[in-house]
Order: C-alpha cells, then sequence, then structure tokens
C-alpha cells in the first residue's frame, strides 16, 4: 500500500508516552482531555533567588533530592518505559531484538553541577586541569556524557539495527525524530522503526539559561494556570519533560504480520529558519512553509486538515507567529488548535513526539483535548483553540502537528486515522 | 536512485584552511602542529588563525558564537563558495553532526571554587544566585548543539531543512549517509552535510579524559601509541556538498568525487572481532568491485578501535591498496574526522594522485596518477561506531 508518491504508507503501531501528568498513554489521555494540568512548584532542588519556580516533572521511581538524577539518565529512565509501553503495543520483535533502527530525539547532555563538585572536591581544587586529572578513569562519567551513550544503552537493551541516530533540533527535536523513522522506512531502508523524543533538563542550570533568555512563564503563584498558550495574558513558556515512543512500521509489513494500526503518518515537512537564533521571520515564510510542506507531502489540500496540534509555547512572540501561519495556510476558516502544552508544559526535545502520539489519539477518539488557562481570547489570535474543555468532533481523519524550535528548525508532520 | 557527487568541501585543520594549502601540505609531508602545554600532558592541534569576517561578516553573529560554532560556521561557508552555490541556499539541505558548544571556563571554576566544599544546601541557593547572574544569555545560545546548524542557516541562508545529529564519531557519518540517501532518492538537489571540532576547550578535554581516551605526553603517531593508546584533539571542521550528478551538470559544477555509497553501524564491542566483523559486513553491503583501492583511515588512535579496523583492513585490502591515516597528522577532531577524510579522499580523486605517507605504519606508494579506482574512508568510533564510505572519480 503505497502513497500518492508510491512511497510505502508508515503505519503507527505502538505508541508510549510518559509527562508530568502520568506514566502511560491511557493515564495520560484521560488527564489530558480532562484539562488537568501537570505543572507544579519545583521540588527538585532549592528555588531561592530563581525567576521561575515552576516546571513539568516526571519523578522517577525512587528518587531523591539528595543524589540529583543527572539528564541523560533520566531520558534514559523515560525513554525506557515509553518504547517498553509502545512495543507491548506493537507486539514486534521479540524482547531484546527490535527489527529496525532507533531514532533517538534528545538534549545536548553534559556534566552537570554534582560531577563538577565531586570532581573538585576530589582535586582539592576547582579549575580545570585539577578536575581533568581527578576524572581520569571515570568511565562512568563518560559512558553516561558521551552523546553517544543514552542511544547506545537503548540500542543494546532493545536490541535496535545499526546505529542508533541521536538527534537535536531544539523544541523541534521529537518531530524530527519521527520524520527520520518515517524517511527510513520509505526509502526501503527497513520495514519498522523506534521514534522516540525524551527531555529531562529541569535542573537549575537548565531552568536559568532558558530564565536568562526571557522565555520563561514567571506566572509563579498558581502554577496550574501559568501556561497559557493564545491567551492575551500568555508571558512564556513553562519548562518540563517527558517522553514519548513511537513504532513506525511499513504499513504493508504491519498488516501482514496482523498488527493493529493506530494512525498512519502520512506527511512531514520542514523548513528552517535563517532570520535569527529565538525569533521567526516575521513574514512566517519558513513556519508556514513547514506547515505547506507537510500537508503536501501527505498529498492533502489544507480544507482536509480537521485539527491542528500546535506549537503553542504561550511565549507571546510563538503564539502570535503561529496564528499568522495558521491564517496564511487556512485563510479564512482555520481548523480548530490546541496546544497540549497548556497542560504538560513544553517537554522540549520531547514535545513533537508526545504531541504527535496525542494527535493520534485525537483522531481516533474523536475528540479534541483543550487548551486550558483559556480566559482572555487575545483578538490577535482569532483562532478556536478549544478554549478550556475537551470537545467530541466527527470526521477528523488528519491532523497537523506543529513543531518549531529554537535555531529556526520547524517540523510539522501530518497524523492520520487508521 | 540517483548518483550523488561531492561538488565542494569546506575544510580547516591545524594545518590551515581550503583545498589548495591542504592538497600542498599533505603532499609536500607536512609536520604536524601542536600545543603541548596549554592542555598537559595532553597535546593538541590547534586552530589556525581563521579571516572569520570573511565568512561571518556581522560582528553581532560572530559575537553570538564561540569558537566551535564559529569555526564550523566558517567552514560551512567555505563549502558553498567552493561549489559556487551561494544562490542555491535557499532550497539547500543540511545536516550537521555537533558535540556541544564550549561552557564559560572562568565561571565554571569560580563557582567550583566557591562552593564545592560547601554542604549542597547551603551552596544551592547561592549557585542559582551566582549562575543566574554569571552566565551570558547568549552563551546557552552559544552552547546548544543545534545552534551550529542554526548559525548556518542565518549566516548563509541555507534553510531547505536542517537537522544536528548527537553522537560523536557515527553521527558524523550517518548524518553524510542521511544526506546523500535524501538526495539519492529525490529529496532535494544539494545538499551540506559535515562538522566541526574546536580543539582547545577544556570542557571537552575533562570528558574524553574521563574516558581515558586522550592520548599523554608529547607527540606520536597513531600507530606508535601503543595500548591502550589515545587520540590527540585536533581543530577541525569539514562540510561537504552533496549534489545529485544531473543537478550539478545542469548548472555546470565541477564534481570532486562520486559517493559510490557509506554504510554505518555500531557494534556493542563485547568481543575484540565484534568491531571488525561489523565492519566487514558493511564493506559486503558496500559491495565495491575489484580494483586498486585507496584507503583512508579515521584511526583515532585508541589502540582497540584501530585494531579492529587493521584486521579489518587485512581481510579487505589488496596487495596493490594505498593506506593512509590523516589522523596522525591532523588529531582526531570527533564529528568532524570522517567528513574531514571524505573531502580528502574527494580532493585526491579530483587532483589524480594520492598522499604520501602520514604514519610509519601507513602502507604502499602513493600513485602519482590517476590509478586508484576508489577511495574507501573508514570509521571506528573512540567508543562505538563502525562506518565506510567509498568515493569513486568521475572521469
Amino acid at each position: 500500500m503505497n502513497d500518492h508518491l508510491n512511497r510505502p504508507k508508515v503505519a503507527v503501531t505502538g505508541i508510549g508516552v510518559v509527562t508530568p501528568l502520568a506514566w502511560g498513554v491511557a493515564d495520560n489521555w484521560a488527564a489530558l482531555t480532562a484539562g488537568r494540568s501537570g505543572i507544579r512548584r519545583i521540588h527538585r532542588f532549592p528555588l531561592d533567588r530563581l525567576k521561575t519556580t515552576i516546571a513539568g516533572m516526571v519523578d522517577l521511581p525512587n528518587e531523591s533530592t539528595a543524589d540529583p538524577v543527572p539528564s541523560p539518565v533520566r531520558v534514559e529512565r523515560m525513554a525506557i518505559f515509553a518504547i517498553d509501553e509502545a512495543l507491548a503495543a506493537a507486539n514486534i520483535g521479540t524482547p531484546g531484538d527490535f527489527p529496525g533502527p532507533l531514532f533517538l530525539g534528545m538534549p545536548p547532555v553534559e556534566m552537570e553541577w554534582p560531577q563538577r563538585f565531586a570532581l573538585a572536591r576530589k582535586a582539592n581544587s576547582g579549575t580545570y586541569p585539577a578536575i581533568v586529572a581527578a576524572a581520569e578513569s571515570r568511565q562512568d562519567y563518560y559512558e553516561t556524557f558521551l552523546f553517544g551513550g543514552v542511544g547506545e544503552r537503548l540500542a543494546a537493551r532493545f536490541g535496535t539495527r545499526g546505529a542508533p541516530i541521536a538527534l537535536t533540533t531544539a523544541c523541534a527535536t521529537g518531530a524530527s525524530a519521527i520524520q527520520l523513522g518515517v524517511e527510513a522506512i520509505q526509502r526501503g531502508e527497513t520495514d519498522a522503526a523506534i521514534a522516540l523524543g525524551a527531555d529531562g533538563s529541569v535542573m537549575p542550570e537548565g531552568l536559568i539559561r532558558f530564565s536568562l533568555l526571557s522565555a520563561l512563564s514567571q506566572r509563579n503563584e498558581d502554577p496550574q494556570k501559568a501556561a497559557r498558550p493564545f491567551d492575551k495574558t500568555r508571558d512564556g513558556f513553562v519548562m518540563s519533560e517527558g517522553a514519548a515512543a513511537l513504532i513506525l512500521e511499513n504499513a504493508d509489513s504491519a498488516r501482514a504480520r496482523g498488527a493493529t494500526i493506530l494512525g498512519f503518518v502520512s506527511g512531514c515537512g520542514e523548513k528552517a529558519d535563517g532570520f535569527h537564533r529565538t525569533r521567526s521571520n516575521p513574514d512566517g515564510s519558513s513556519i508556514i512553509g513547514a506547515m505547506r510542506n507537510a500537508i503536501a507531502d501527505a498529498g492533502l489540500t489544507p480544507a482536509e486538515i480537521g485539527y491542528v496540534n500546535a506549537h503553542g509555547t504561550g511565549t507571546p512572540e510563538n503564539d502570535k507567529m503561529e496564528s499568522l501561519g495558521m491564517r496564511a495556510v487556512f485563510g479564512d476558516t482555520p481548523p480548530p488548535i490546541s496546544s497540549n502544552k497548556s497542560m504538560i508544559g513544553h517537554t522540549l526535545s520531547a514535545a513533537g513526539a508526545i504531541e504527535a502520539v496525542f494527535s493520534l489519539l485525537t483522531i481516533r477518539d474523536q475528540l479534541l483535548p483543550p487548551t486550558i488557562n483559556h480566559n482572555e481570547p487575545d483578538p490577535t489570535i482569532g483562532l478556536d483553540v478549544v478554549p478550556n474543555q475537551a470537545r467530541a468532533t466527527k470526521g477528523v481523519r488528519h491532523a497537523l502537528s506543529n513543531s518549531f524550535g529554537f535555531g529556526g528548525q520547524n517540523v510539522c508532520l501530518v497524523l492520520s486515522g487508521a | 536512485m540517483k548518483d550523488v557527487w561531492i561538488t565542494g568541501i569546506g575544510l580547516v585543520s591545524s594545518l590551515g584552511e581550503g583545498p589548495d594549502v591542504h592538497w600542498q601540505a599533505l603532499t609536500a609531508g607536512a609536520r604536524p602542529v601542536l600545543d603541548e602545554a596549554t592542555f598537559a600532558p595532553y597535546p593538541v592541534h590547534p586552530l589556525p588563525a581563521l579571516s572569520l569576517d570573511k565568512q561571518i561578516p556581522k560582528k553581532g553573529d560572530q559575537r553570538q558564537m564561540e569558537p566551535w560554532q564559529r569555526l564550523g560556521t566558517y567552514a560551512a561557508g567555505l563549502a558553498i563558495d567552493d561549489a559556487n552555490a551561494r544562490s542555491l541556499v535557499s532550497d539547500m539541505h543540511l545536516v550537521v553532526a555537533a558535540g556541544g558548544g564550549e561552557r564559560d571556563v572562568a565561571v565554571d571554576e569560580a563557582l567550583m571554587r566557591d562552593f564545592a566544599n560547601v554542604p549542597a544546601e547551603v551552596s544551592a541557593p547561592k549557585l542559582n544566585e551566582r549562575l543566574a547572574t554569571d552566565l551570558r544569555p547568549t552563551l546557552f545560545l552559544a552552547q546548544l548543539s543545534n545552534l551550529l546548524a542554526g548559525n548556518i542557516s542565518i549566516v548563509h541562508g541555507v534553510i531547505g531543512s536542517s537537522r544536528t545529529f548527537m553522537g560523536e564519531e557515527e553521527a558524523a557519518a550517518d548524518a553524510v549517509r542521511i544526506a546523500a540517501a535524501r538526495l539519492a532518492e529525490g529529496r532535494g538537489d544539494i545538499a551540506l552535510a559535515g562538522g566541526a571540532y574546536s580543539s582547545q576547550r577544556w570542557d571537552l578535554v575533562l570528558l574524553y579524559a574521563a574516558g581515558s581516551a586522550l592520548w599523554r605526553g608529547p607527540y606520536a603517531p597513531i600507530s606508535e601509541r601503543g595500548t591502550p593508546g589515545g587520540f590527540i584533539l585536533g581543530a577541525l571542521a569539514c562540510f561537504l556538498m552533496l549534489e545529485t550528478a544531473d543537478h550539478a551538470k545542469a548548472r555546470g559544477a565541477t564534481p570532486l568525487a562520486r559517493i559510490a555509497g557509506i554504510a554505518t553501524d555500531a557494534s556493542r564491542r563485547a568481543t575484540p572481532a565484534a568491531s571488525t566483523e561489523a565492519a566487514l559486513r558493511l564493506w559486503d553491503k558496500l559491495g565495491a568491485p575489484a580494483g586498486r583501492l585507496g584507503i583512508l583511515s579515521g584511526a583515532t588512535g585508541l589502540a582497540a578501535p584501530l585494531a579492529a579496523e587493521r584486521a579489518f583492513l587485512e581481510r579487505i585490502a589488496g596487495a596493490d591498496a594505498v593506506l593512509r591515516t590523516p589522523g596522525s597528522l591532523l588529531g582526531h577532531g570527533i564529528e568532524a574526522s570522517f567528513p574531514a577524510n571524505l573531502a580528502l579522499g574527494a580532493l585526491a580523486l579530483s587532483r589524480g594522485g594520492f598522499y604520501p605517507k602520514l604514519d610509519p605504519a601507513d602502507r604502499g606508494e602513493a600513485p602519482r596518477d590517476d590509478t586508484l579506482d576508489r577511495i574507501l574512508v573508514t570509521g571506528f568510533g573512540q567508543w562505538r561506531g563502525e562506518a565506510l564510505a567509498l568515493l569513486e572519480p568521475v572521469r
């Protein structure tokens, strides 16, 4: 079964997800469609002198504040959960032997303050030459913080084929991972792939860095009401973390083995932006290009898109540009658009994958998740953002999921019903 | 599938910049350029002086980057110029293999000095305050891995698409492999792929030293570093302009080489032979016809992957094969090394000749004409990753 460009159709046969709302697809979807927020006061580290003191956090089992979990370990633990859940749904391969490659969207990682302090104590000095000498033979640090480390451990655990590909396109990372998996199947390199997006960067330096870019909401007093995408009073995004995995398969081979198809990734579109490091070109050309490219890649017209899963970060800039893009692509009658980030926050490298999963569930259940905290519509937005309450719908066969990253890396996916 | 050519290279190493400089230096028996003092006991091959204004004309753009992003953005510009492709950037695709950007070493050292021996409950609030005041906002962007690609888009206008792979040596091989595969299947006509490594930085010396991966002491060529060996970090950046043959012909671009195949894997290396066996499978996948082979080794200087590579070459290389080890001269540039060796291969094929011995264990005499049928580039990563690429002349 090939698509309009005579490429194999790419089915999704398994999904797994963890967010601050819950571990697992069913509990996440129930919370999301109930309009619940997963944003809380940060409890992982002291909040003194921080402008932002709220985030979405995924607590690991047996996690202790006395022994902070480094970001790559957090990413790996959540990834394992999401892949396990997706594999169980897809019922493909045998444990430890997955018949295809791994595309792993994740954040860049490096040694963190606990490791630097430990080395400085051992060296009895805080200079780099001294801590380098103290670090020798710390193979554990090396393997934990190599960029290839997480991918290698996941590839070994799940027995994926070939070199795992870890990638980052900032806030579009999860969507890029799916796109790479889709392309590998379309190209005939494989009949199956695991695409994953994961992030676990809620730690002091990560939070402060985003804070210094004035990107974060400072609405600390009521965490659950801080993320306000498309609302007139929005003041930034809320940092968050999580993971989602999708089992992608050549639709023919999925059918041949009797797999249940949850839906399809029917189009991928991208367009980079050369305007600015953190802002879109004011003419919107790159995000418009990415949206149009995805719809065209799916062989659809804009009128056939029944729902848009927004990038919808809640920064004044993003939501304005996304609205401009919506009008340019869809004209006077854009489809409903809602932002999962109003509830789960911005899961960064995981967002594109998590939101692709939720887009598939939206189509499966014909139920649009809401944009919560929507009290003062921004007249310059003028979109149906499915305010505050989930909405039953019918006839939505295709959804567009937007992901726009710092550095101008924009990726849109078209998800379609089974 | 469409033929994919290399039509431009942007190459910077401790020897200098550009194809001519490298061709002349390597064929004339250049000596390695070294800084053995600054990071002692670890020598490095330092960056050459770059005329940054030539490729990054806005000072504001230069200020938004640290040396790693500047180096990569600079080399990307060289590749665009070498391919005479400035007018094609709006539809040009981009795949970058990236490490992390530089940390602010002075801030790190001050905070370690002040807080390492203070109980966490006391130091944590102060750490928050100091990070918020001492970290420069622009440094975050200069540290983000995907912002090398972002800067290439901003400075050079390359906006067809943009992807950044992470994962040391194997990320670079996959970046070129996937960029070429997309062109071969008709997803675009032209793409830029490569990576950069800025060698004079403590934060990554720290990481690689933790893995006992660095060579200690005075310079030694790769084959004389014994066991466990180690690599000498080298300033290196290379971007390759990849283009479908039809597109290149239509615009009159000069081909440097044809990419006959790229294959990658990542064995677990549970046994010494595992990496060799993975490479042999890749070699079978490439299906190279019989012929005289030039080999550009991706040896890093670490003994285990070197042994795996040499065992692989024993099995596949004929008696007339010519082996060269550029890492002995240029050092190890992590994400930049595989693209740089592809560039050196394309350069040799386009100029009709090969390089003299670059390491005492290199073998075979360099042909002075174009008698090499193809060039094999190997990549055996420091920890994981096996990669092979085959280049052929465009005659």
